[in-house]
């Protein structure tokens, strides 16, 4: 971490560290969006060139640290003053915004162009809208002025999986459309368990979550209804050819458990009890998605690498 | 400027310097790596075609 010195008052910055800057690519986050891609690759038919394959992540993952430098860039100001992420590089003084700025524009350039060049335009010009999406759609449109911020924001999050399947296939199909979705509608549950727990940091800010403009209740009747939709929508995969058994059993099960997470968050209204359960909801809705995921690329790498197809093949095929 | 002022600048200075240079190795590294995925990835292009050179 970049530090400061303090002499008699005057504060003596000694720069930021590499390690300032990968924070600013919100490393967590970038994680995610790796493996989802990951995923996505390993789904889609077809072959790529294992190098190919290593430098569409790795255009991926820093495409996704763009995203995180230019969205810590641009809401600093706000960042400043909440518990979660006041500990940030900028708003710590560790690193300036036009630095955060740079380095962000930098790495998102140069990231789409690399994944156009080197793999195919279709899966470049898809990072190129992830990116895009994410920091005017999203950050700089929505997050401040509706409380559908990410409802609508969280396709940005969604995309990886088809800018994967798009650097296999060179397009865009069902299968993959099925993936984005299974994230898409899994954001809002997501984040408005987060945000039924942070609802003052939101509050204190000005951003428009559901819970400061709706009401707690409301956020929770929503977080019910999108559940709904999230559960049989995560068991298509087995229905279209991307899941086998192992996948649809996995998915059935583990949605029994994040509806019954949702319905403890509507039902318990009162104290701490009702932060506990959204935080219930928010960790395993994490691991929820990482599992859904993991057991695809499992049974995706059984059917392919030995050829038995009853692993991965798709009830519905 | 008292001594511990001074002893306080030069740290910082030095450290400053010591967050410079690894930011430099930082970028050289990317720049190498960046050559090379692009140079690996032409030949994966070119597949058999690269030694297929007419002389």
């Amino acid at each position: 971490m970049g530090v400061e010195t303090q002499v008699d008052g005057a504060v003596l910055s000694t720069g930021p560290g590499v390690e300032d800057f990968v924070a600013l690519m919100k490393p967590r986050v970038m994680s995610l969006v790796v493996f989802t891609a990951l995923v996505g690759m390993v789904a889609a038919p077809g072959n790529l060139h294992p190098v190919l394959a290593f430098i569409a992540l790795l255009a991926i993952a820093v495409g996704a640290g763009a995203s995180g430098a230019l969205n810590m860039w641009y809401d600093a100001d706000i960042d400043r003053h909440m518990a979660r992420t006041a500990a940030r590089p900028i708003p710590r003084g560790l690193v300036t915004e036009n630095e955060a700025l740079t380095f962000g524009a930098v790495l998102a350039v140069t990231s789409v162009l690399t994944l156009g060049v080197l793999v195919n335009w279709v899966a470049g010009a898809l990072l190129a809208l992830t990116i895009a999406f994410y920091i005017f759609v999203y950050t700089m449109w929505l997050k401040r002025r509706t409380p559908q911020n990410i409802v609508i924001g969280g396709a940005a999050g969604a995309f990886p999986p088809m800018i994967g399947w798009a650097a296999v296939t060179g397009g865009v199909s069902l299968e993959s459309i099925v993936l984005f979705l299974i994230i898409f509608m899994w954001t809002p549950p997501h984040f408005w368990a987060l945000a039924l727990y942070r609802c003052r940091d939101y509050e204190r800010v000005g951003v428009p979550m559901l819970p400061v403009v709706a009401g707690l209740q409301e956020t929770r009747r929503q977080i019910v209804i999108y559940s709904l939709l999230l559960v049989p929508l995560a068991v298509t995969p087995s229905f279209v050819g991307l899941g086998g058994l192992v996948y649809g059993a996995t998915s059935v099960m583990l949605g029994a458990i994040f509806l019954w997470l949702a319905y403890k968050v509507y039902r318990t209204r009162e104290g701490r009890e009702s932060d506990r359960a959204a935080k219930r909801l928010f960790v395993f809705s994490i691991f929820y998605l990482f599992a859904l995921f993991a057991v695809l690329l499992g049974e995706q790498l059984a059917t392919k690498l030995t050829g038995f197809a009853s692993f991965g093949a798709a009830v519905g095929s | 400027m008292n001594l511990m002022e001074r002893v306080s600048e030069e740290q910082a200075e030095a450290e400053r310097r010591k967050r410079q240079r690894m930011r430099s190795i930082a970028i050289a590294i990317a720049l190498g790596v960046l050559v090379v995925l692009f140079y690996a990835a032409t030949i994966v292009h070119l597949g058999g075609n690269a030694l297929n050179r007419p002389f």
